[in-house]
């Protein structure tokens, strides 16, 4: 896949950069000129995926948070972000609605929200190691009036 | 990120205005939990039209105001989200706990 374009940032595990991130992936997928529905879609996925650095892969302490936009082929945007935290032990079970770690505060969607917003999610991890989330989204192309 | 409140007859509305994630959640539950302690309504109602944004996060206090509503004998339920936060309310499923109505206004 060729890249045309990207981005790439890091921050800290600190709740106040989740509105950042969103922010900052939407005005890098503005170039392709998205619908503001695909805008909003794209922002959750993002907002879900740093949301789950910041409270599960690292809950008691401030880690590293990476995140990496890119324009590939086909009008599509990929997004990849990783934490170096606890990781995940069981990926697929992780991933069925409703399964939650956080207790009432949570409710075990995260995962579910970035499948069904996204084209693709990939989730990569091993316990101890940290987490990989790679989402992909295609911009669908409008033609001019 | 900001809640406000009316209160009358029974019925307390609660005006969610901002973005609403885990950022914000935990002080949107705390503010809403005292006014549901103040007032003792039999009515709780989410007004979501200032949304600005909303995810996971904020299903998650929609489930908790109405899981409290319950357990007091009373009702709560989510009016007139924009197409942002309706479009996570239907990937969740929790419409079908939760009722979500759109009011007409004229
Ligand atoms: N980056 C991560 N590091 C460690 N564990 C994670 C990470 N992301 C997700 N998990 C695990 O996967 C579970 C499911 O994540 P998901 O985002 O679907 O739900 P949640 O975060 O628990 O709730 P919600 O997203 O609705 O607030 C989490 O409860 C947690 O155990
Ligand atoms: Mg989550």
């Amino acid at each position: 896949m060729k890249t045309k374009n990207y981005i790439k940032m890091e921050f800290p595990s600190r709740s106040v950069n989740e509105g950042f991130a969103r922010a900052a992936v939407a005005c890098f997928a503005a170039q392709l000129d998205p619908t503001l529905e695909e805008l909003g879609d794209i922002k959750t996925a993002v907002s879900e995926a740093v949301t789950n650095c910041i409270v599960h892969a690292y809950p008691d302490s401030i880690g590293k948070i990476s995140l990496r936009a890119r324009i590939i082929d086909n009008n599509t945007l990929e997004i990849v972000i990783k934490d170096w935290g606890k990781g995940i032990e069981d990926i697929e079970k992780a991933r069925e609605p409703m399964f939650t770690t956080g207790g009432e505060e949570r409710s075990g969607m995260g995962f579910t929200i970035m499948e069904s917003f996204m084209d693709k999610l990939r989730v990569r991890s091993s316990p101890g190691r940290g987490v990989t989330v790679t989402m992909r989204r295609r911009i669908a192309v409008r033609t001019a009036e | 990120m900001k809640v406000l409140s009316s209160y009358k007859n029974g019925r307390l509305t609660l005006f969610f205005k901002g973005e609403l994630d885990h950022h914000s959640a935990k002080k949107v539950m705390n503010t809403i939990d005292q006014l549901i302690d103040e007032y003792l309504p039999r009515d709780c109602v989410m007004e979501l039209s200032g949304l600005k944004f909303m995810d996971s996060s904020g299903i998650a206090v929609i489930l908790r105001v109405y899981k409290r509503m319950n357990e007091m004998g009373g009702r709560a339920w989510a009016e007139n989200p924009p197409r942002q936060p309706m479009r996570v309310i239907d990937a969740s499923g929790i419409d079908r706990i939760v009722k979500i109505s759109t009011t007409m206004k004229e």
